[in-house]
């Protein structure tokens, strides 16, 4: 076993600091700076940046002191510098202001609430004694989501690979456009495909499944021929977030160092081995954010859903089964805006609004935690998925 | 200055992408009808300028955009726009002061649930004056169902409020059986849908199942769906749902099954013969309804336990709900202009053709004498 | 280097063993791209699936002048005609709003970001902010804008209030692109300019800007994108109205996720179903334009640098 000395990869000499090891390993050449910002070069930067590799570097290890400047200008700077600090003060305030907005409208409605907000599945709010929890809204929205990122991520990854290292260059541009493009369609459409065209598709696979594994809760079938249940709902979900993850995932794996890469070639190693060694090491964090994000994304999604999922009756004992209906935070909250007639029946949905809220950002700063301690790459993926996809998007002109 | 560049030239960049989709000025359509010669906005005097804003119940939807559509045959330059997001919405809204009449498939309630109740609510939105409820267009809900087959399907109170609560669960039981004598029905479990909105649609239709179900409906009518089956959005998604689930069975304004072309079952209303969904047998039961609103206000109220013979049961009246008094002179104009037309013979007989019922005479009469009398 | 001790496991297994037998070698190998093609096949049968099921419902319309020129005045589900007009110019406009208010105020964020705070505990508490407003939620940005727009202020509902509440979604997309751009900008520059006596905001907006502006016209763009799709601010926040409107702060306004919306309960009916399509259509047009734009842009204000 053995790897390329410490020399900078000729085409990434920019990715950390290069670090002779006794016992040189692959992941040894790309040790993230603890200090300073490590740069990224993603996308349209990555094309600028990498014609002048030193200096981007310089600018990364650049830590010290910013020069101080005379007296020219002063006013101008402090009209300016007042203008930045206020916008950032601003960023604060909206947030803080969103927060105790809608904490406020949330507060009384909770006060009045006669039964568990956190493990009560009934959905009663307004009315002399208003009774809502969303154990139910959680479970359907979390199961929904995490069902779309088992079936997307790998797949995303998949198609993530074929684009980066598998297929024909000439091949490759095109499908990544046609892939991002499908991040452009709006949700509402994925919600009318899903339940018009592709549901009924699903038919076979869900009686399929129930019937081999119906002694599961999780897979028993109701009874009657419903479509709109939350495997139907994950699937679309999947086929939602498949653009963003690919996306992201491209565009890191794309930036794996060639030193990496060939040198698990020179080794021997066959394409898949040299991907498995040194791509998806490197990819790895990177990988963990954009599903994250996906994850996000499916949590908050809220027409495609509603149009997809059939809601279960009040009546009917709850079913955690896969291929019953249910209804997501966000497709509760849409369905029933036209209904909020009073601060309490209000006060519930913005309630359960701040539980999405509250686990989105969960999600986010999960995603945050994971990439910020990455080391393979020393890569932090774009934060947010446009970004990200508009990164990936000029990384596939440049 | 770049910041300002950047702002010019994504500015630029858009709006000429948008002058460059839409080289040709924006205009709206011409009117489709011959009734408006060229180039004449007619101006008379039962026409006014302006726009008028509404919003409420989806139930009524298709007959109020129908109408405007002819509206503005006859008087092309006031605007309409209605809003179908649902009752609730509407009558929020209107007392909200964010639209100039609300769409609604209940009359404004009286009593107090919390605070003022929506009538007094809606008076102070008036000016303090009150609100009139204006019963508008009649929408006939039908049972509508799936099963392969299955051309005629005959129900009566007590047997749609079982299947509705989930005590028929087969379409062969015994029940249906003996309602549909000689036909073969399926041994297949019955997939019941709902309205997961809270729809007035949903509230008239418990009205009559709990009126003639003969005890069988266990809920209070309401417009949360209190039964069994399983919830889709709006009379658009349950509609769907039958059409692409089969053995399945809902409630639904008339049109939707019309236009999903889905089975629509008769009723037996307790009279004998079993009565087919009509415009002319939802026109008898409303026969049978009574006004209970004093003066102009017009809210009334349904005989869903009508045994007259052809009367078809399950009707819905929307109603529109308008200030008496208090909207500035030029929206009181519109509104009168506008509901003039709704209300009229013209209006209303173009509801019938989209399969909404249209008024009675006798009430027509009285919801017009109501509108003239705003001011 | 506790961040690499965390990593070792995690590698321990991946080492290469070429002494295997290179039949099995060569069989996961192939394989693994048997799989991979198979992820990449399966992925684009749905993808294509969609974009095909809106291109061939769609287009027709599109190709009608009318459609591009005029609205839905008096045209109901039932009857042919009419067009995008009013919808296309109402996205265009509560769109163009959202980012005359939220690429200033993200872009001199961003500045304080990465010029003046960096590193200070305010700027990490910034930066917090951010990472929460881009986990709201379209939906709870709506609700919030209702509450306060309307609930507090009593205002009525228009277009501007939609585009308060886009704003809320726009602005992290916007600042977190714009922050990584300026960040991309190597410290020389700033410094040249300091040593020539430059003052700082003059070098800001003379070097550091333009340095990264095709990356932030990259970034406004996309964010564009994204909220122009936005379905659930539309639906709490403005009436829909078939006709031409174009002013953001008086009326309903029509805008093309809400036009789909409308004439999605009626797709029994083929007129109100050709518009949905079409409307999909043209909205997914709308976008792709905006993000060729933001790449042509990019690419000519491209800073060369050698």
């Amino acid at each position: 076993m053995s790897s390329p000395d410490g020399t900078a990869p000729p085409d990434r000499p920019a990715d950390g600091t290069p670090a002779p090891q006794a016992e040189p390993q692959i992941e040894d050449l790309v040790v993230g700076e603890p200090a300073g910002p490590a740069p990224h070069f993603e996308g349209l930067a990555a094309a600028h940046a990498d014609d002048q590799p030193t200096q981007a570097a310089a600018a990364a290890t650049a830590t010290g002191p910013k020069l101080e400047l005379g007296p020219v200008g002063h006013l101008g700077d402090r009209l300016f510098a007042g203008l930045a600090r206020g916008s950032g003060g601003l960023v604060v305030a909206i947030v803080a202001f969103v927060g105790v907005f809608l904490l406020a409208l949330a507060i009384p409605a909770l006060a009045d609430n006669q039964s568990s907000f956190l493990f009560s599945r009934v959905w009663e709010p307004g009315g002399e004694e208003p009774r809502f929890g969303i154990a139910a809204l959680f479970y359907t929205t979390v199961v929904s989501s995490i069902i779309a990122m088992v079936i997307a991520v790998p797949i995303a990854v998949g198609v993530a690979l074929f684009t980066t290292y598998y297929a024909p260059k000439r091949l490759a541009a095109p499908v990544a456009h046609a892939i991002d493009l499908l991040a452009a369609v709006p949700s509402i459409i994925y919600g009318l495909w899903g339940i018009l065209f592709f549901a009924p598709i699903l038919r076979p696979v869900i009686d399929g499944v129930s019937g081999a594994l119906g002694w599961l809760p999780v897979f028993e079938k109701p009874t009657g021929d419903n479509v709109g249940v939350v495997f139907t709902a994950s699937v679309v979900l999947a086929i939602m977030i498949l653009p963003v993850v690919t996306a992201i995932s491209r565009e890191i794996f794309a930036q794996t160092p060639i030193a990496h890469r060939e040198g698990a070639l020179a080794l021997g190693a066959t394409r898949w081995e040299m991907i498995r060694i040194s791509v998806l090491p490197y990819g790895r964090s990177g990988v963990v954010s954009a599903s994250m994000l996906g994850l996000g994304r499916a949590l908050g999604e809220t027409v495609a859903v509603l149009i997809i999922l059939s809601v279960p009756n009040g009546n009917d004992p709850w079913n955690s089964s896969i291929f019953a209906g249910g209804e997501t935070f966000a497709s509760k909250i849409a369905n029933n805006a036209a209904e909020f007639d009073s601060p309490e029946k209000t006060g519930a949905y913005i309630a359960a609004g701040l539980v999405l809220f509250v686990v989105t950002f969960l999600v986010n700063s999960a995603a945050r935690l994971i990439v910020a301690r990455s080391g393979p790459g020393g890569k932090r993926p774009r934060r947010n998925r446009s970004a990200g996809g508009a990164a990936a998007k000029e990384g596939a002109v440049a | 200055m770049s910041v300002n560049r950047l702002l010019r030239v994504g500015t630029v960049a858009v709006a000429s992408l948008g002058v460059l989709a839409l080289s040709a000025c924006g205009s709206d359509p011409e009117p489709s009808g011959s009734s408006s010669p060229e180039g004449s906005s007619s101006t008379g005097a039962d026409c006014p300028q302006g726009t008028l804003n509404a919003e409420g119940s989806s139930a009524q939807k298709n007959a109020i955009e129908e109408v405007i559509a002819k509206y503005n045959e006859k008087c092309a330059d006031v605007t309409v726009n209605y809003n179908p997001t649902g009752s609730g919405a509407g009558i929020k809204q209107f007392n909200a002061a964010q639209v100039d009449f609300a769409g609604s498939d209940s009359a404004l309630k009286t009593e107090a649930a919390d605070g003022d109740s929506e009538a007094a609510t809606a008076a102070k939105r008036c000016e303090n004056n009150a609100a009139l409820n204006l019963p508008m267009v009649i929408g006939p809900v039908a049972i509508a169902y799936n099963v392969d087959g299955l051309d005629k399907l005959v129900l009566d109170g007590a047997t749609a409020a079982k299947i509705f609560q989930g005590t028929v669960k087969t379409w062969n039981a015994p029940e249906i059986a003996k309602l549909n004598p000689g036909v073969t029905l399926p041994s297949a479990p019955i997939s019941v849908f709902f309205r997961s909105d809270e729809s007035g649609t949903t509230e008239n239709f418990t009205k009559y199942l709990a009126a003639s179900g003969g005890g069988a409906w266990t809920g209070k009518p309401a417009k949360k769906w209190t039964g069994t089956g399983a919830g889709k959005e709006k009379s658009a998604g349950v509609a769907e749902g039958v059409k692409s689930t089969k053995n399945s069975i809902t409630y639904v304004e008339w049109s939707y099954a019309v236009d999903n072309k889905l089975g629509v079952a008769q009723i037996d209303n307790g009279s004998g013969t079993p009565v087919e969904l009509t415009a002319e047998s939802a026109g008898k039961a409303l026969a049978a309804a009574k006004v209970t609103g004093t003066g102009n206000d017009l809210s009334m109220s349904l005989d869903y336990a009508t045994k007259e013979a052809g009367a078809y049961p399950i009707i819905l009246v929307t109603y529109e709900i308008a200030c008496s008094k208090g909207l500035p002179a030029e929206k009181t104009a519109l509104v009168k202009s506008f509901l003039s037309y709704f209300a009229s013979t013209d209006g209303q007989a173009s509801l019938t053709e989209l399969n909404y019922a249209p008024l009675p005479d006798e009430i027509r009469t009285k919801v017009d004498a109501a509108i003239q009398s705003i001011s | 280097m506790s961040v690499l001790a965390a990593n070792k496991p995690a590698y321990d297994g991946q080492t290469l063993d070429l002494s295997g037998k290179s039949g099995a070698r060569a069989f996961k190998n192939t394989l693994a791209t048997v799989l991979i093609v198979l992820a990449f096949a399966v992925a684009l049968i749905p993808l294509l699936w969609i974009l095909w099921t809106v291109i061939s419902k769609g287009y027709s319309l599109l190709f009608d002048a009318n459609w591009w020129s005029q609205s839905q005045r008096g045209v109901t589900v039932r009857r042919e005609g009419g067009g995008a007009y009013h919808a296309v110019m109402g996205t265009l406009i509560m769109g163009l709003i959202t980012a005359a208010i939220a690429v200033p105020i993200a872009i001199l964020g961003a500045i304080y970001l990465v010029e003046y705070g960096k590193g200070t505990k305010a700027a990490r508490a910034v930066s917090f902010m951010v990472d929460i407003l881009t986990g709201v939620p379209s939906i709870v940005a709506a609700l919030f804008v209702y509450a306060v727009w309307i609930t507090v202020f009593g205002f009525n509902r228009v277009g501007f209030a939609v585009s308060l509440s886009l704003v809320l979604l726009m602005l992290p997309v916007v600042l977190r692109s714009t922050e990584e751009m300026l960040k991309l900008v190597p410290d020389e520059l700033r410094e040249a300019s300091y040593a020539l006596g430059v003052p700082k905001w003059k070098t800001i907006l003379k070097v550091v800007v333009p340095t990264a502006f095709g990356g932030i016209v990259t970034g406004v763009m996309l964010g564009l994108a994204r909220v122009m799709g936005e379905t659930a601010p539309l639906l709490i926040l403005v009436g829909y109205s078939k006709n031409i409107n174009l002013n953001p702060f008086d009326g309903f306004m029509g805008a093309l996720p809400t036009m789909i919306n409308q004439d999605r309960t009626e797709l029994a009916l083929e007129p109100a179903a050709d518009r949905v399509w079409a409307a999909a259509l043209t909205l997914i047009l709308l976008v792709l334009a905006l993000n060729l734009l933001a790449r042509l842009v990019a690419r000519f204000s491209a800073i060369k640098s050698k």
